[in-house]
């Protein structure tokens, strides 16, 4: 590897209009101010998770809303619980919100059984973003294990958004069997429309499957990394992405330019409730976004 | 900083007339413990009487009054399939009288988290300045260890703090409140001899320090003993009950609730103080459970209050109180526990 100092320069990113503190965290707000939202479809797409949309019902807080990839949202059932999700549809959406949900317990069981007209409340966005404008110029690798999928769903949509600013795009999905495989319905366009690559593998195929089969990193046979000009984004389960972050660094990509998401316990989103407690930080408010060198420097992160 | 002195009648009349107009809030004796010593606790005044301000330590501390056990964070008015949110800040003026600069030190660092840093808690800070506090300086307890922790002066965060001169009280004003009261009362103006008087009790209390705690390279400590065997010596015996945490002036953290009443008419969301010790503090669904055995929770709440806290604030959270180490059934206290990771070695 080259001595050489990589350098970011930041006259290549675009100086934002209104300041970047979303939801203006520094100021006295009602913190708890739930966003009154309505599920205007609930859509089933494993027999464990939904895809929900939910439209903010001010019209006032709807359009000062706004994210960037990676943030998460606590999602309320008023009398039932308050849980974190990542926010997986597009930033530029300003009608809707796009949240995937695992069906795993209280809140989210009973999430499951709303229909769409029912109402929910979110607070929000909270956290770290993917840094998408400082890999502008570059390519980025998505890889996604299981549920993974559904944050990275931000970032490519943003990606596509802004296609120029990237070069190579490539997604790496892996799945325990074909029937955990979320969002198929739309690989078809994110190859064609997104210019993109996606290669998806499954631990256990089934009859149908002629596709890859073994674990994610399998796939790094079939893709070309150019550790000097690639930032890389990886969602999924902490091993996989303990695998897979170490693959890439032994390949020569500095791990400063790896960002994976971290998932704690959460009761806040504001940094308040120390369950999010990583090591010395706090998952909500340095994270969920962290690049790999300081996951690595987190006492109990992996 | 203005100082003035008020007479002890003085101070009683003060106090007297905050009486009368508010709730005023102060260190009384509940009860004995096994050795026949007196349990105190802040509780309301009655009468100047019941004021015990030569009190040793309270139990438990006054941060309750501005994170209460469990307050309420929001209630719902549920309907067939709406819900409409309130969310109302609960203004109770009050006066708080008798602190120790370890316990105002501690406000302090919450006020850090709860009132400088994102997200501003609108909760505490609607207790936060509606409390006025009248502090006083008192001789260290054997096991107080708030000098080592850099807490046993306090220089801000009360609108009064005296110390006790003889027949007369120095005082330090820290609020244009304060300064109101004070001089409803006849105070006067520090002359040579107060000055005096006021460094000799300085000097009295800082040569009654008796436990010392060496923090200097605690926080690195923290990280390169993170594996040591000192956490388990200690964390096995922990019954992770959480106490230290509940009488802890500092410790946060906290669990939301919600709750339907019977009529399916209402709900409310609350918020309960928790304590990293507990079980299930780090659990997620699925039963996954990021920190399962007490040793690591044990480690935990030390690490947070010696790394993680000066990481993000560049002071320790712990003020040096030992209330936890009085609590804890299990005899684990900072002192001991630090002195071990310190020696380490010698296990
Ligand atoms: C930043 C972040 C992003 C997430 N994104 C998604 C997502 O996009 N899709 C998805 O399906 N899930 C996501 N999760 C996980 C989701 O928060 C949990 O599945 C959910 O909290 C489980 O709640 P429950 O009430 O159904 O489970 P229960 O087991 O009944 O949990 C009870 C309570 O424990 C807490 N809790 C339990 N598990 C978690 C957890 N993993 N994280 C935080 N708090 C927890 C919550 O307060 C919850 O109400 C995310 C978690 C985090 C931290
Ligand atoms: S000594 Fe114990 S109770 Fe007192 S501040 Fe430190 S950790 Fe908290
Ligand atoms: S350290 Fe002591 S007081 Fe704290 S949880 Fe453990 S046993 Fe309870
Ligand atoms: S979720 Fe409460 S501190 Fe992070």
């Amino acid at each position: 590897m080259s001595l050489k100092i990589p350098h970011h320069d930041i006259n290549l990113e675009p100086t934002m209009a209104k300041a970047p503190d979303f939801n203006r965290k520094s100021e006295r707000m009602q913190t708890e101010r739930s966003f009154k939202s309505e599920i205007i479809a609930a859509i089933p797409l494993t027999a464990q998770e939904k895809l929900f949309h939910l439209r903010i019902c001010d019209q006032a807080e709807r359009e000062n809303f706004s994210f960037l990839p990676g943030q998460f949202v606590m999602l309320e059932l008023p009398g039932c619980g308050e849980i974190a999700i990542s926010i997986s549809g597009s930033s530029s959406n300003h009608e809707f919100l796009e949240l995937c949900v695992r069906e795993v317990g209280t809140v989210t069981g009973l999430l499951h059984r709303l229909e769409a007209g029912a109402f929910v409340g979110i607070r929000g966005p909270f956290g770290t973003h993917f840094p998408m404008r400082k890999m502008k110029g570059h390519n980025i690798l998505l890889i996604a294990g299981g549920l993974g999928i559904a944050p990275l769903r931000s970032p490519i949509y943003w990606a596509n958004e802004h296609r120029t600013d990237y070069e190579d795009i490539t997604i790496l999905y892996g799945a325990r069997d074909p029937g955990q495989i979320l969002f198929d319905y739309q690989f078809d366009e994110w190859r064609k429309i997104y210019d993109l690559k996606l290669l998806t593998i499954v631990e256990h195929p089934d009859e149908d499957w002629n596709g890859h089969v073994g674990m994610i990193t399998d796939l790094f046979d079939d893709v070309p990394v150019d550790p000097d000009n690639t930032f890389a984004i990886v969602c999924g389960p902490p091993v996989m992405f303990k695998f897979v972050c170490s693959y890439l660094s032994d390949l020569g990509l500095p791990r400063q330019r790896m960002f994976v998401s971290l998932e704690r316990r959460m009761h806040c989103g504001m940094g308040k409730c120390c369950r999010c407690n990583v090591g010395s930080t706090f998952t909500c408010l340095d994270g969920p976004v962290f690049d790999y060198w300081t996951v690595m420097n987190l006492q109990e992160a992996i | 900083m203005l100082y003035k002195t008020i007479s002890k009648d003085n101070f009683r009349k003060m106090l007297e007339g905050l009486m009368e107009n508010n709730e005023v809030m102060g260190p009384r004796w509940r009860d004995r413990d096994a050795q026949g010593n007196k349990i105190y606790r802040f509780l309301k005044l009655n009468n100047f009487d019941e004021l015990e301000l030569d009190y040793t330590r309270t139990y438990s501390s006054p941060k309750n009054f501005f994170l209460p056990f469990k307050e309420n964070l929001a209630t719902y008015k549920l309907g067939d399939s709406d819900w409409e949110q309130d969310i109302h800040y609960t203004i109770h003026p009050r006066v708080i009288v008798g602190m120790r600069a370890c316990d105002i030190n501690a406000l302090r660092k919450l006020d850090e988290v709860m009132l400088k840093s994102v997200y501003p808690n609108p909760y505490y800070s609607a207790r936060r300045e509606n409390t006025i506090i009248i502090g006083l300086d008192h001789e260290p307890l054997e096991d107080c260890f708030c000098r080592s922790m850099g807490a046993d002066v306090a220089l801000r965060g009360f609108d009064l703090f005296l110390t006790d001169i003889g027949d007369k009280y120095f005082v330090a004003i820290g609020s244009d409140t304060g300064y109101r009261i004070l001089n409803q009362y006849d105070a006067q103006d520090v002359t040579e001899d107060d000055q005096l008087e006021f460094k000799r009790a300085k000097q009295e209390i800082e040569s009654k320090f008796k436990t010392q705690v060496d923090v200097t390279i605690v926080p690195e400590l923290m990280d390169l003993e993170f594996e040591s065997e000192v956490w388990e010596k200690w964390g096995d015996k922990c019954l992770s009950c959480g106490s230290c945490a509940m009488v802890c002036p500092t410790c946060y953290c906290y669990g939301t609730e919600e709750e339907v009443d019977l009529t399916f008419t209402h709900a409310t969301k609350s918020r309960c103080l928790y304590s990293c010790n507990l079980l299930d503090f780090a659990m997620v669904a699925g039963g996954h459970n990021f920190r399962p055995d007490s040793h690591i929770r044990l480690k935990y709440r030390y690490y947070h209050q010696f790394r993680g806290f000066v990481e993000a604030f560049n002071q320790s959270l712990c003020v040096g109180c030992n209330r936890c180490g009085v609590a804890c059934l299990a005899g684990i206290n900072p002192k001991d526990v630090i002195d071990d990771l310190i020696t380490t070695e010698k296990l």
